[in-house]
């Protein structure tokens, strides 16, 4: 126990907050078996930290500690209900016999974690309260903090999670993790919210940049969460993608803000760190030949990641490995990066026979990016009117400010 | 987060409840509030007195004009207010969810405005011009 002066406590207590919510909460929905009750009892655990702490000193493990206080907390408010509800009466003796044994960091069990979030990520959901619930209650953000995030007002993040729980509690949506045929889609659901978090904190088309980052920091760390407790090569392979991705943050802008293409930006500034984790990720996985969406999508951006210069590239094997998603995943979308990719290697008249393809089908006409990739492949060709009547068309249909700025220089540029 | 919680009650429902089941319901409520308290949530609050007993100020034509009565006749009238200690809007709306109160009628939950910066601002606003 060591003496902890008290105005560090809130900060030190919202530290523990941040790193072990989704732990002891996980745990406690295990043992108690109702989210609601799981929750009250972990804030008021935190309550009694708050107050206890400061004179009894920081317990050793204060995970432990607070699970257990959480424990005798739900027990004491079933007893409370109890008095008015009689039936209750057995359940907090059944939960007080539970609670007497004595209380260690073997209480969690190691997929209490995973269980939450296959909880959270249930299919049952709306697909954006997946997302808002898994922030919530697995990574401990506030409902505030998660608004903030996805640019809308808090009273609709709360909406959402309020629903989400209700239907947890309503469809008695179980808490476990799939085993057998079911998990691989269940599986799905959850890479998915991990990704789509991923994307949100990476894409920073708009909203202040430092909290759009802390997104992607989040899904990074469910991901190794997801990597250490389930062996799957597409965890491992999404793992891998996100860290790759993120290697490159600080060179995908300029220092106002504006986008940085991948060929123009300071190889130098990607952090070298994140590219070694990644590529000593996805070796193994590729070499298993078990190769999953995730997985060539890391390694596509590996060979990026490779590539000393942009001019160094392996175009030939980016194409190869869009060819392979679009196999497993047919889209327009992973077709364009195909077509880009092909132009590289095979010159801009291929690529751009593959892009003209994909627009005549239709699928693609709303798509900035189709027109804007249209627009390059033109301006290489010396197709001068034609790129530029591609890169309004792109500018019409730009979602965001700093992707607009980008396409009016490059128009700018055509002379 | 402090959050401040606004309970309203509708005062035209008549109380057709017995006294025993009365007295039940404000016990369950105290009981709720201790609670509350003891866990660090309860920062405070008050019962109000029925809406006849309010008056209202109202700044009008250069002066302020009293009329008797609550500032808007609605069906349901403020009932009391809570201060609330809570982690974050979900959390303030499942303590209040869990409160007796909330069958009397609906509660309003907002978040307390952080006034600090205003406040010093104009505090050196104020102390600057008592210094001229």
């Amino acid at each position: 126990m060591a003496d902890l002066p008290s105005g560090d406590l809130r900060s030190d207590l919202d530290a523990i907050y941040r790193a072990e919510a989704g732990r002891i909460l996980a745990t406690l929905v295990r043992v108690l078996g109702d989210f609601d009750a799981a929750e009250d009892a972990m804030h008021d655990a935190f309550g009694v930290a708050l107050q206890r702490w400061p004179v009894e000193g920081r317990p050793a493990s204060p995970r432990a500690w607070l699970i257990s206080t959480a424990r005798f907390k739900a027990i004491d408010a079933r007893r409370r209900r109890g008095r008015l509800d009689a039936a209750q009466a057995d359940i907090a003796a059944t939960l007080h016999a539970r609670g007497g044994s004595p209380v260690g960091t073997d209480d969690e069990l190691p997929d209490d974690r995973l269980r939450l979030i296959f909880t959270c990520c249930h299919p049952a959901l709306p697909a954006d309260a997946r997302a808002a619930l898994t922030l919530r209650e697995v990574c401990g953000l506030t409902t505030e903090e998660i608004a903030r995030a996805f640019l809308t007002s808090a009273p609709t993040i709360a909406q959402r999670i309020v629903r989400a729980k209700a239907r947890i509690r309503d469809e008695r949506i179980p808490y476990q993790v799939p085993s057998g045929p079911e998990l691989p889609a269940r599986l799905g659901a959850v890479l998915a919210v991990v990704y789509l978090l991923f994307n949100e904190g990476y894409a920073a088309s708009a909203g202040p940049a430092l909290t759009r980052s802390e997104l992607s920091a989040e899904a990074i760390r469910l991901g190794r969460v997801l990597h250490e407790l389930l062996p799957d090569p597409e965890v491992t392979g999404l793992l891998a993608l996100m860290l790759l991705h993120e290697s490159r943050r600080l060179a995908r802008t300029d220092t106002a803000g504006e986008p940085i293409l991948l060929e123009q930006q300071d190889r130098s500034a990607w952090n070298q760190a994140l590219i070694r984790e990644g590529l000593a990720l996805l070796a193994p996985v590729l070499a298993t030949r078990q190769v999953g969406p995730y997985t060539l999508q890391a390694a596509i951006a590996a060979v990026h990641a490779e590539a000393r210069t942009a001019a160094d590239t392996d175009w030939r094997r980016i194409s190869a490995l869009y060819a392979a998603l679009l196999a497993l995943q047919p889209s327009p979308v992973i077709e364009l990066n195909r077509a880009v990719a092909v132009a590289m290697h095979e010159g801009p008249a291929a690529g751009l026979a593959l892009v003209d393809a994909l627009l005549a089908r239709g699928e693609l006409t709303d798509y900035h990016l189709a027109h804007a990739a249209r627009a390059d492949l033109c301006r290489r060709l010396g197709r001068r009117d034609e790129a530029a009547a591609a890169y309004r068309q792109a500018l019409a249909l730009a979602p965001s400010d700093p992707e607009r700025r980008f396409l009016e220089r490059r128009l700018r540029e055509l002379g | 987060m402090k959050f401040i919680c606004l309970g309203y009650i509708d005062p035209n429902v008549p109380v057709t409840t017995s006294e025993t089941e009365w007295h039940a319901m404000m016990d369950s409520c105290f009981d709720y509030d201790d609670q509350l308290r003891a866990n660090g949530h309860f920062k405070g609050g008050e019962a109000l007195q029925p809406p006849n007993t309010a008056m209202t100020l109202r700044y009008a034509n250069g002066r302020v004009v009293v009329t008797d009565g609550p500032f808007a006749e609605t069906k349901e009238q403020l009932g009391g207010i809570m201060i609330l200690e809570a982690r974050d809007l979900n959390h303030a709306v499942e303590l209040i969810s869990k409160h007796p109160g909330a069958t009397f009628g609906p509660w309003e939950i907002r978040p307390a405005a952080d006034l600090s910066d205003m406040m010093r601002q104009s505090e050196e606003r104020r102390r600057r011009k008592r210094a001229r």
